[in-house]
This record gives structure tokens, C-alpha cells and sequence, in this order.
């Protein structure tokens, strides 16, 4: 069935739809329309699940943590300082290696305080061993959550679905909310493989010594680090995993999309644009305005930043002569971390070596004009545009040190 | 960038009803055959009063581009004092389309080669039934009068439809009397 909704309300839906039975969350702007959303399923009995308010961000992940450690399907959401909140309990989830499903609806972070969109947040918790995807739209959003309690439960890592902050989440466009009997069938109930009972009580993630050592029946445990190599080995694992979430998906719903990349009018680019959600669409029409002057400018969209399908990138890329990555984080002191994932796939993949050029912009939510886009892009779709290797920033009103321009 | 899209960007103060408005028009033309619909509000850190506006997009394809209109073929004003403190119509694509709440005449008006609508959504809302101040059903049947994108059947069925348990009848009369009684000058 097609509605026009927020994508805040296609995030909801889907954690309906996948049937999650414990969400503790606290409410932080512009996340907390997710929340209230799902608040009220339940309290309506739209949605069997219980509701678990909480005092902040820790705490919901740690009930989260708690309750996938029972054995139940759990959800939490946030945004922006929230998210940073819960970093400890993040790390926890995934070296506990329990299948959460959390939305980020992306948010600059303080000091000083924003509201507005950018993706500091999620990429600040890239290194936290969850798997990360990045929605473009709606349908997206909606399909993405339902797919992401699949994949977690599969390989139990858990998962975070990650969508522009006002830009997407409190947009209203179409989109399909899958049909229930069919989602019931493609996600069936959880079964964990192994659950706290109060009849048979165990420790779990004990202190862990640096090798390993004989547990009470006599077999050799594995240590921190071989514990810790199993979840880089399983996240690796997760690329082909996707892929095969997805093809499910397709055959069951009959839509779906590359898990890794979308790419757009890329076949035969001379320059391709890249970039993380919502952004990315933005830049489709960029593209085209290029097109229709001769330039052969293509936009490569990432849907999958963690794991980074790298060798499905840099083939993606390999046959350009220039990349050109836009972004909304930074690391300080360095470059966007994008950009820097991209540098390191083509280094290891690609024969041709393209060059690849980096912009910031966005941040805080500064408006980002398609005008301003195509003026980027066409600067960069030249054999020279990636001359330098400093971040170029898009927007920028006052240089730094400078006066008002 | 795309010129193919019909861009109309609804002005209002927060509290107003703007987003409502605008998020009825743009199911009602979605369910009209408009495939790509996307509204998407601009935020401050609204309080009540304050002047806000939202984008709504439409087009016959998916909609691709979320960045506010730039270069609007259609400006909706909920409030006319708005127009003394902003530039309101700033974009507004030449031939466009004001529709303005106003207990002003629409003489009174003049946008450098655009049409102008005029209702005084404000007091026909009350006749209506609804209390003071709630104009954004009412401006909703302005909008089908002056730009004739969608009919107004199918908005006044939206307008039920979003204001069920919250007067839909006065809702829909307010679309309907505004529709009936919008002036349209300029040029």
C-alpha cells in the first residue's frame, strides 16, 4: 500500500512490521516523532511489544542489550549527542555480538549545540563494530529496517539503519509499506541461539584474559583477541550475507536495489560523484545538467559504509578518471572519512587510479543548494579538478580567521 | 534544477497549520496521479508565531532533489502581514501564482508579472465554524481555486480525511467557501 509519510513514520512502520517486542528509547530531536510513533502503536495494540521509557540514551541501549540477551527482538533510536551517549553500550552490543536494530536520524553534534542534519554522529561510531546503512529515501527506510533485523540475526552484529535527519525524517513522500503476511514470512520469529534463563544462569562477557585458558570442562577458551578477530572474520562475512537478505527480499517484494552501491549513469563516466544518503539523490539531477552539456558525470551512492565493500567500490570507480566525494563529516585534522575509505579501496583495487577530490559541506545544516552542487561538480569535472589535497568546503560564508565575505 | 517540476512554497507562522496544509495538497495530488510528491519543511527552532515555510514538489516522476524551492511557480501566504517582513515571494519563477490570506483587496497587490489570489481566509473560516485563527483547510480551497492542479472534491476528501475527530465538516466547508469566494487579479 502507497502513503505519503515522514521518513520517521516509514522507520516506525517498519519496526512494526518486523514485530520487535522490546523498544526503549529516549526522545531527542529529530529522531523523537520515531519513537512517539511507536509509543503509540503500542499503547493503540496496533503493535504487541513492551515499551521501555527510559532516562536517557545509555539506558535504552542497555535494556536493548538486556533484552536481546533474553532473547527478544529489540529496537532503540536516536540521534546526534544521544548517539554519542550510548557509545559505551554500542561497543558492548557488538562485541556481545547481539542482533539490535537501531535508527539514526542523522544530527551535526555539539558544542556548540545544532539540530540540524549532518553525519558526524553515525560515522563517529564507524569503528564500534555495528554494520552501517545509509537510506536514500523513504522506501528505503522502510525496506532497510526490515532487512536489517534479518541480517543481524543472521550473523548476530547488530545493525544501524541511518537516514538524513529533516531532510528525510520529516519529509513526507510516497512510499510502499510492505504487506505483513509476506514480511511475517521473510522475518520470521526470532529464535536465538542462545538466551538468559533465570533456571540456568550464566555469566556472559566476563573478564577475558589476553589468551586463552581451559574453562570448567576442560576446553581451551578463546581469548579477548580471538573473540575480537571472530567479529572482524563475521563482519567481512556480512558483505555476502547482505546480498543474500537482499535477493530474499527481491523475490518476496518484488523491488529492491544494489546492497552496497547505487550507481547512476556511471557506465560510461568520465567523473562520478560520491556520497552517503539523501545527498546522493541530490546529486542525480546535478548530474544530469552536466550531462546535457557534454560532461560525462555519474553519481555513485553508498549504501553499505560498514563493512566497506571496497573491492565493489573500487570497481565501481575504477574506470573514471576522477572521484569526487562529498561529505558531511570530518575527521579533524584530517579529511572526510569517506573519502579516505574510497582512497584506500582504489589503492588496493584499481589499476586506472583515479584521481579523488573531497568537499565538506552541510554541516550544522547548512543549506545545500543544487546550484551550489553544480558549481562544485563542474569545477572537479576536469583533468586538473583534483589538483590539491585539501578538503574543499561548500557554503562556507566566513573563512576561518577571515572576515565576512 | 529540474524545470519540469510545479515547485509551491506555503508561508506561515508556527503554529499555523502551514505543514498540514501543504502535506493535504500534496496527498491529494499524489492520489491525483502526481507520482513524485515530496514536502519538505524547512526548521528553525520554530516558536509559535514565528515565520516558517515548507517546499512542495510535484512532478510526474519521483521527485530527487529535497532542497527548499528556489525558483517556486506558486507562493502561498497564510498570513498577509508576512509579506511586510519578509521577502516572501523571493524566486518566485516569472507568470507565478500568489495566493495571500487577506482581508485587503487583491488591487492592492501587485508581484511584478504574477497573478495574485486573494481570500480572507481568516474570517471565512470562522463563518465556517472553526475557531479564530485556524485558516489552513481554509487556504487549501484558495489553492484550488486559483491554481487548478487539483479538484477540489479530492481535496475536500483530504481534508476529511486528515481532520477526522477534529471538525472535518467545518474543515471542509472553510476549503469550500474559500474556493467560492477567492478574488484573482495581477498581471
Amino acid at each position: 500500500m502507497q502513503i505519503i509519510e515522514t521518513g520517521n513514520v516509514a522507520a516506525a512502520l517498519g519496526v512494526k512490521l518486523a514485530r520487535a517486542q522490546v523498544i526503549a528509547a529516549y526522545p531527542i530531536t529529530p529522531q523523537t516523532p520515531l519513537t512517539e510513533k511507536l509509543s503509540e502503536f503500542i499503547e493503540s495494540g496496533e503493535m504487541q511489544a513492551e515499551y521501555i521509557p527510559v532516562e536517557s540514551e545509555h539506558s535504552a541501549l542497555a535494556i536493548c542489550i538486556a533484552a536481546a540477551s533474553a532473547g527478544a527482538r529489540s529496537f532503540t533510536a536516536t540521534s546526534s549527542n544521544g548517539l554519542l551517549y550510548m557509545h559505551e553500550q554500542i561497543q558492548w552490543a557488538a562485541g556481545a555480538r547481539l542482533p539490535l536494530v537501531m535508527c539514526v536520524a542523522n544530527r551535526g553534534v555539539g558544542a556548540p549545540w545544532t539540530i540540524w542534519n549532518d553525519h558526524q554522529d553515525s560515522i563517529s561510531q564507524r569503528d564500534t563494530g555495528w554494520i552501517q546503512i545509509y537510506a536514500n529515501d523513504h522506501q528505503q527506510i522502510i525496506d532497510s529496517v526490515l532487512k536489517a533485523f534479518c541480517l543481524a540475526e543472521e550473523i548476530m552484529i547488530p545493525v544501524m539503519v541511518c537516514y538524513d535527519g529533516y531532510i528525510l525524517s520529516h519529509t513526507h513522500m510516497p512510499f510502499d509499506v510492505p504487506d505483513s503476511e509476506i514480511a511475517d514470512a521473510f522475518l520470521p520469529p526470532y529464535r536465538p541461539p542462545y538466551a538468559l534463563d533465570p533456571a540456568d544462569p550464566a555469566n556472559l562477557n566476563t573478564v577475558t584474559m589476553p589468551d586463552g585458558r581451559p574453562d570448567v570442562r576442560g576446553d581451551i577458551s578463546p581469548g579477548y583477541m580471538e573473540i575480537r578477530h571472530l567479529l572482524q572474520h563475521d563482519m567481512v562475512e556480512a558483505i555476502p550475507a547482505l546480498k543474500r537478505v537482499e535477493e530474499r527480499f527481491r523475490s518476496m517484494f518484488g523491488r529492491g536495489h544494489d546492497p552496497y552501491v547505487e550507481p547512476y549513469r556511471c557506465d560510461d563516466a568520465d567523473y562520478i560523484a560520491v556520497s552517503l544518503g539523501s545527498l546522493s539523490y541530490q546529486l542525480h539531477d546535478v548530474a544530469d545538467a552536466l550531462r546535457a552539456e557534454g560532461v560525462r558525470a555519474g553519481v555513485l551512492s553508498v549504501h553499505l559504509y560498514r563493512p566497506f565493500p571496497d573491492r565493489i567500490i573500487a570497481e565501481a570507480l575504477n574506470r573514471c578518471s576522477g572521484v569526487i566525494v562529498f561529505e558531511k563529516a570530518l575527521s579533524y585534522g584530517y579529511q572526510g572519512p569517506l573519502c579516505s575509505d574510497i582512497k584506500s579501496a582504489l589503492y588496493r583495487y584499481a589499476q586506472g587510479k583515479p584521481f579523488v577530490t573531497n568537499y565538506i559541506l552541510g554541516l550544522g545544516g547548512r543549506e545545500i543548494t543544487t546550484q551550489d552542487l553544480y558549481e562544485a561538480l563542474k569545477v572537479s569535472c576536469s583533468p586538473d579538478g583534483g589538483a590539491g589535497e585539501e578538503t574543499r568546503w561548500i557554503g562556507l560564508k566566513i573563512p576561518a580567521g577571515g572576515t565576512q565575505t | 534544477m529540474k524545470n519540469d517540476n510545479i515547485e509551491i512554497r506555503w508561508h506561515g507562522r508556527g503554529g499555523q497549520g502551514a505543514i498540514t496544509a501543504a502535506k493535504i495538497v500534496a496527498k491529494a495530488m499524489f492520489a491525483s496521479g502526481y507520482t513524485g510528491v515530496a514536502m519538505v519543511p524547512t526548521f528553525g527552532t520554530e516558536r509559535r508565531g514565528a515565520p516558517v515555510f515548507t517546499s512542495l514538489k510535484v512532478s510526474r516522476e519521483k521527485i530527487y532533489d529535497l532542497s527548499p524551492s528556489k525558483r517556486p511557480d506558486i507562493v502561498v501566504v497564510l498570513d498577509h502581514l508576512l509579506l511586510e517582513e519578509e521577502d516572501i515571494t523571493q524566486g518566485l519563477k516569472q507568470g507565478g501564482l500568489v495566493i495571500i490570506n487577506s482581508p485587503l483587496a487583491v488591487r492592492g497587490y501587485g508581484f511584478n508579472g504574477s497573478r495574485v489570489a486573494v481570500a480572507d481566509v481568516t474570517d471565512l473560516s470562522v463563518k465556517a465554524g472553526l475557531p479564530q485563527g485556524m485558516v489552513n483547510s481554509g487556504i487549501i480551497g484558495s489553492f484550488a481555486r486559483a491554481a487548478g492542479l487539483v479538484e477540489l472534491d479530492a481535496l475536500l476528501k483530504t481534508i476529511k480525511d486528515e481532520f477526522i475527530g477534529r471538525r472535518p465538516g467545518e474543515n471542509a466547508c472553510a476549503a469550500q467557501l474559500c474556493f467560492e469566494n477567492t478574488i484573482m487579479g495581477g498581471l
